[in-house]
C-alpha cells in the first residue's frame, strides 16, 4: 500500500492550514482502501481547496467555482466504476448551492468533502455561507448580518443518503472518509477546520472550539436512515434498459396524386388546445403520401391551454424555400385568437382562396370564397374542429384528397384510431 | 422515395446520435426542449445517458465531465440558457474539451419571447466567453442541415477539441419539414485522437504536426489531468509567460488557421450579377426564394449562404464576392454578422436589412430593400 500524494508537488498551504491535515487524511483513506491513482478522480473546486487535485497522483478535474459537482455528475455517468471525490470550500457551497441540492437529491455515488474553514481564504477572508455572525473579516460589517448555514442539515433536508460533520483534527477522519467513499450513493462530509492565513487574523478558533461547536449540533455521522435508497446510476440503468428502442421514421411511400398541381399553402387559425399543430402535421403527412415536399411552421404563445395557435403548412412538388404563407389555397378559421393574430391576412385574399370558417368565429372582410362550418351545431368538440376542417377540405378535394387524409390519419395515429 | 416529416430539433437529436453522441444533459427551455425530449427517447435504450440538470450551468458542466470521461456530449438550449453556459464554454475552450451546444435561438433580449424566432445571439456565441478565444459556430438552414451539420459539429468538436455551437433558430428547430432520409449525406465519423508515440502522456501536448493534443479519458488506465487554470502541457498551473503565450496561440491557430477545411456554405454565383445576398440560417430560405424570382424576371442576383459562421471564413467570403459590388446582408437581429462582412470587404457597397420582431424576414421585404438600396 502506497501513498498517492504527488512527490513532485508538495502542498503549498499556509503553515498550520487545516487543509493539509485533510489532504493527509484523504491520502490515508485511499491508501487503506488499496486504491490506485487511476481508480480515483479528484474533482476540485476553486479557492485554496481547489489546489487539492494537484497534490495527488490521481485523475483530476479542476474547473469553475461552485461547479465541481456538475463535472462529477457527468463523469460518474460516463465512468461508473471510478471513485470520485469532490473537494469544495465553504465558498463553493454558496455559489454552487443549486448543484449541492441537486446532488443530494440525485444520489449519484460521489463523495463531497466540504473543506469548511468559515471564510474565503484565497481572496481575503470575506464571509462565506458558514461564517459565524460574530466574526470579522474581509467583508467588514457585511459579514455580521447573514445567518450561517448548517450544510449538514441542508444536505439531509435535500435527501443526502450519507451526511457527516467532522473536525479536520479528529483522528478517525480517514476512516470516516473511507466510509463515505465506500458508501453507495451521495455522501457529504462537512469538515470544519482552521484558516490561519486569513480567518485567524481577526478571529479566534481552536480545534477544541471546533469540537465544542460540533457537540452542540445534532449528531450526523454517516448514513441517513430516512434518505437511504438505491444509487442513481444503477436505477438509471435499470429504467433505461426497460425503454423501447426508437428508430428514425420509416417514411411514407408516395402513392397518391395531389388534387391540384403546384404549391399549396394552408393556414390554420385557432387557439391552444384545439390540436391545431396536430392537424397541421396530419395535413403535412397527407402531403408526403402524395410525394410532396412539406413544411409546417407554427406560431403560438408560451401559455399552454390559452392563446392563439397558428400553423402554416406548405405542400409543394418543388423544393420549399421560404416557409411563411404568401398566397394561401385555404385558410381554416377555428378560433378568434388565431384570427386576431393574422387579421391582416384577410384583406389580401382573393377568390382563389378558400376560407373554411367556423360559423361561431368572426373574420374581417375578405374576397375569398367562404365555406361555413357549423361545428357547434354538429356538436363537434373544440379539440376535433381542426381535424373536422381537414375533412371538409378533403371532401372538396382541395389541397388534399380523401385518400391522402385517410392515409395520414392512419400513419399519425397508427393502430390507435 | 419515402418521405418523413420531422422537426429541426428532432433532426438535430438524430444527427447527434448518428455522430456517436451518447451523453446529453439539458434543462427545459423553449424552443429547444424537443431536442431534450428526442434525446430522452433515443439514448437511454441504447446505453446512453440523458440527465435533466438543475440549470444550464450544470447541464454543460455535466457534458464537460462526460466528455472528459470519453463520451461525445451535447446540450441544447436557447439564449437565456446560453448566457448561463458562458463560464463553462470558456472552460471547454481553454481546456480543449469537445462538446456540442445546440442553441435554438429565440427573440431576446433576456427572456424575451420564448416561442418567437431570432438570430440575436450570433456575436454572443462567439464572444460570450471569458478570454475571447475562438470556437466554432455552424448555422443550419433546413432539416437536412439539422441532421448532417449536427454530425459535422461533433466531428469538428472531436477533431479540434473545442466546443461547437449550432446556431439554430425557433423557425428551424420547431418547423417540421419533409425529408427523404436516404438522401442525407452523412460525414464520415471522426473520433478524438489518442496521443501518439511512447512518450509519457501529457494531456496538453499537441500531436506531431498538429495544433491539437491527443486525448485520453479521465478514468482510463493512464492518469489524466484536466484543469481550467492556465496550464502547460502537463496540465499543471503555469506562470511562464512564454509557455502561456505559446499555448494560447496554438489554441487560436488550431481553429482559425484551419477554417478553410471546414467552411460549409452554399453559393449560387450568377455570372453577370453585380449584387449578392449574403446570409445564413432561416433567412437564407427567403433569400433563395428572392434569387429564384429575380432570376425568372431576368435580373439575377448572386447568393452566398454561410453555414460556418465562426471562425469567419474570410478567404472563402473574399473569393466568392470577387465579382460583386453590392452586398445585402439580411439578419433576424439589428446588425451582427454584417459587422464581419463590413470588416472583411471594406471596398464593397454593403447594406444591412435587420428585423427583430419575432417574424421571418419575407422575400418581398428583401426584394424591396435590394431595389431601394442598389437601384436594380
Ligand atoms: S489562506 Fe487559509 S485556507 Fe488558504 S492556505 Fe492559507 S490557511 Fe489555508
Amino acid at each position: 500500500m502506497t501513498s498517492l500524494l504527488n512527490k513532485n508537488r508538495p502542498p503549498v498551504f499556509c503553515p498550520g492550514c487545516s487543509h493539509e491535515r485533510i489532504l493527509h487524511a484523504l491520502d490515508k483513506a485511499f491508501e487503506h482502501m488499496g486504491l490506485q491513482g487511476n481508480q480515483i478522480a479528484i474533482v476540485s473546486d476553486i479557492g485554496c481547496s481547489g489546489l487539492f487535485d494537484t497534490f495527488f497522483n490521481t485523475h483530476a478535474l479542476h474547473g469553475l467555482h461552485g461547479r465541481a459537482l456538475t463535472y462529477a455528475a457527468g463523469l460518474k455517468m460516463a465512468r461508473p466504476e471510478l471513485n470520485i471525490v469532490v473537494t469544495m470550500g465553504d465558498g463553493g457551497l454558496g455559489i454552487g448551492g443549486a448543484h449541492l441540492l441537486a446532488a443530494c437529491r440525485r444520489n449519484l455515488n460521489l463523495t463531497l468533502l466540504i473543506l469548511n474553514n468559515f471564510n474565503f481564504g484565497m481572496t481575503g477572508g470575506q464571509f462565506s455561507p458558514t461564517t459565524p455572525c460574530h466574526s470579522s473579516g474581509g467583508s467588514g460589517f457585511l459579514g455580521m448580518m447573514e445567518k450561517p448555514v448548517d450544510v449538514g442539515k441542508v444536505a439531509v433536508a435535500a435527501g443526502a443518503s450519507f451526511a457527516a460533520r467532522a473536525s479536520a483534527y479528529q483522528k478517525d477522519l480517514p476512516a470516516l472518509m473511507e466510509q463515505a467513499i465506500r458508501f453507495k450513493g451521495f455522501s457529504i462530509i462537512d469538515i470544519q477546520g482552521i484558516c490561519p492565513g486569513r480567518y485567524l487574523k481577526q478571529n479566534k478558533l481552536t480545534p477544541k472550539q471546533i469540537d465544542e461547536n460540533l457537540k452542540q449540533l445534532s449528531p450526523l455521522n454517516g448514513p441517513v436512515p430516512e434518505n437511504i435508497r438505491p444509487e442513481y446510476s444503477s436505477v438509471y440503468r435499470e429504467h433505461a434498459a426497460s425503454q423501447e428502442p426508437v428508430n428514425l421514421p420509416e417514411g411514407i411511400e408516395a402513392r397518391f396524386r395531389p388534387p391540384q398541381p403546384g404549391r399549396q399553402e394552408v393556414i390554420l387559425l385557432g387557439s391552444a388546445g384545439q390540436r391545431i399543430l396536430t392537424a397541421g402535421e396530419i395535413l403535412g403527412i397527407a402531403g408526403l403520401s402524395a410525394g410532396l415536399n412539406v413544411t409546417q411552421k407554427n406560431d403560438y404563445n408560451v401559455t399552454v391551454l390559452t392563446g392563439p395557435s397558428v400553423s402554416e403548412i406548405i405542400l409543394s412538388p418543388e423544393k420549399i424555400d421560404y416557409t411563411g404563407i404568401t398566397s394561401p389555397a385555404a385558410v381554416i378559421v377555428l378560433a378568434p385568437e388565431g384570427v386576431a393574430r393574422r387579421e391582416d391576412l384577410f384583406g389580401n385574399l382573393d377568390h382563389k382562396t378558400l376560407v373554411i370558417q367556423a360559423s361561431d368565429v368572426e373574420i374581417p372582410f375578405t374576397r375569398a370564397k367562404i365555406v361555413q362550418a357549423d361545428f357547434k351545431g354538429k356538436r363537434i368538440k373544440k379539440t376535433d374542429r381542426a381535424l373536422a376542417a381537414l375533412r371538409i377540405l378533403a371532401g372538396m378535394n382541395r389541397v388534399l384528397s380523401p385518400e391522402m387524409l385517410d392515409a395520414a390519419l392512419k400513419e399519425r395515429f397508427k393502430e390507435k384510431i | 422515395m419515402k418521405l418523413s416529416l420531422l422537426e429541426g430539433n428532432e433532426a438535430m437529436a438524430w444527427g447527434a446520435y448518428h455522430a456517436g453522441c451518447r451523453f446529453f444533459a439539458g434543462y427545459p427551455i423553449s424552443p429547444a426542449t424537443t431536442i431534450f425530449n428526442t434525446m430522452l427517447r433515443i439514448l437511454p435504450p441504447c446505453g446512453g445517458t440523458v440527465l435533466q440538470a438543475e440549470d444550464e450551468i450544470s447541464a454543460l458542466g455535466c457534458c464537460i465531465g462526460a466528455s472528459m470521461g470519453g463520451l461525445k456530449a451535447m446540450t441544447a438550449t436557447s439564449g437565456p440558457g446560453l448566457s448561463l453556459c458562458s463560464e463553462q464554454i470558456s472552460f471547454a475552450i481553454g481546456s480543449e474539451i469537445p462538446l456540442v451546444i445546440a442553441e435554438v435561438q429565440r427573440l431576446g433580449p433576456s427572456t424575451g419571447s420564448a416561442t418567437r424566432g431570432a438570430d440575436g445571439d450570433i456575436q454572443f456565441m462567439r464572444w460570450g466567453n471569458s478570454g475571447g478565444m475562438p470556437l466554432i459556430v455552424l448555422a443550419p438552414v433546413d432539416i437536412a442541415d439539422c441532421f448532417t451539420l449536427t454530425a459535422e459539429a461533433f466531428n469538428l468538436a472531436e477533431a479540434y477539441r473545442c466546443p461547437v455551437i449550432l446556431a439554430s433558430n425557433k423557425e428551424i428547430g420547431l418547423t417540421r419539414e419533409s425529408i427523404d432520409l436516404k438522401t442525407l449525406r452523412w460525414p464520415k465519423r471522426i473520433d478524438r485522437s489518442p496521443p501518439s508515440g511512447n512518450d509519457p502522456f501529457l494531456p496538453f501536448k499537441s500531436l506531431p504536426g498538429k495544433n491539437v493534443p491527443g486525448f485520453l479519458p479521465i478514468g482510463g488506465n493512464h492518469i489524466v489531468r484536466q484543469t481550467s487554470s492556465t496550464h502547460g502541457a502537463p496540465g499543471y498551473i503555469t506562470t511562464d509567460p512564454n509557455e502561456i503565450a505559446a499555448m494560447l496561440e496554438r489554441m487560436k491557430q488550431k481553429i482559425e488557421a484551419d477554417v478553410d477545411k471546414f467552411t460549409f456554405a452554399e453559393a449560387v454565383i450568377e455570372p453577370k450579377a453585380e449584387t449578392m445576398i449574403l446570409c445564413y440560417g432561416v433567412t437564407a430560405r427567403a433569400a433563395k426564394a428572392v434569387c429564384n424570382t429575380l432570376k425568372a424576371e431576368g435580373k439575377p442576383v448572386s447568393l452566398l449562404i454561410l453555414k460556418t459562421l465562426w471562425p469567419v471564413p474570410e478567404n472563402f467570403i473574399r473569393q466568392k464576392t470577387e465579382q460583386v459590388t453590392n452586398i445585402l446582408v439580411p439578419e433576424m437581429n439589428l446588425g451582427q454578422y454584417v459587422r464581419e462582412i463590413e470588416r472583411i470587404l471594406k471596398h464593397k457597397h454593403i447594406e444591412f436589412l435587420g428585423q427583430m420582431d419575432g417574424r421571418l424576414i419575407t422575400p418581398d421585404r428583401i426584394k424591396e430593400v435590394l431595389n431601394d438600396k442598389f437601384a436594380q
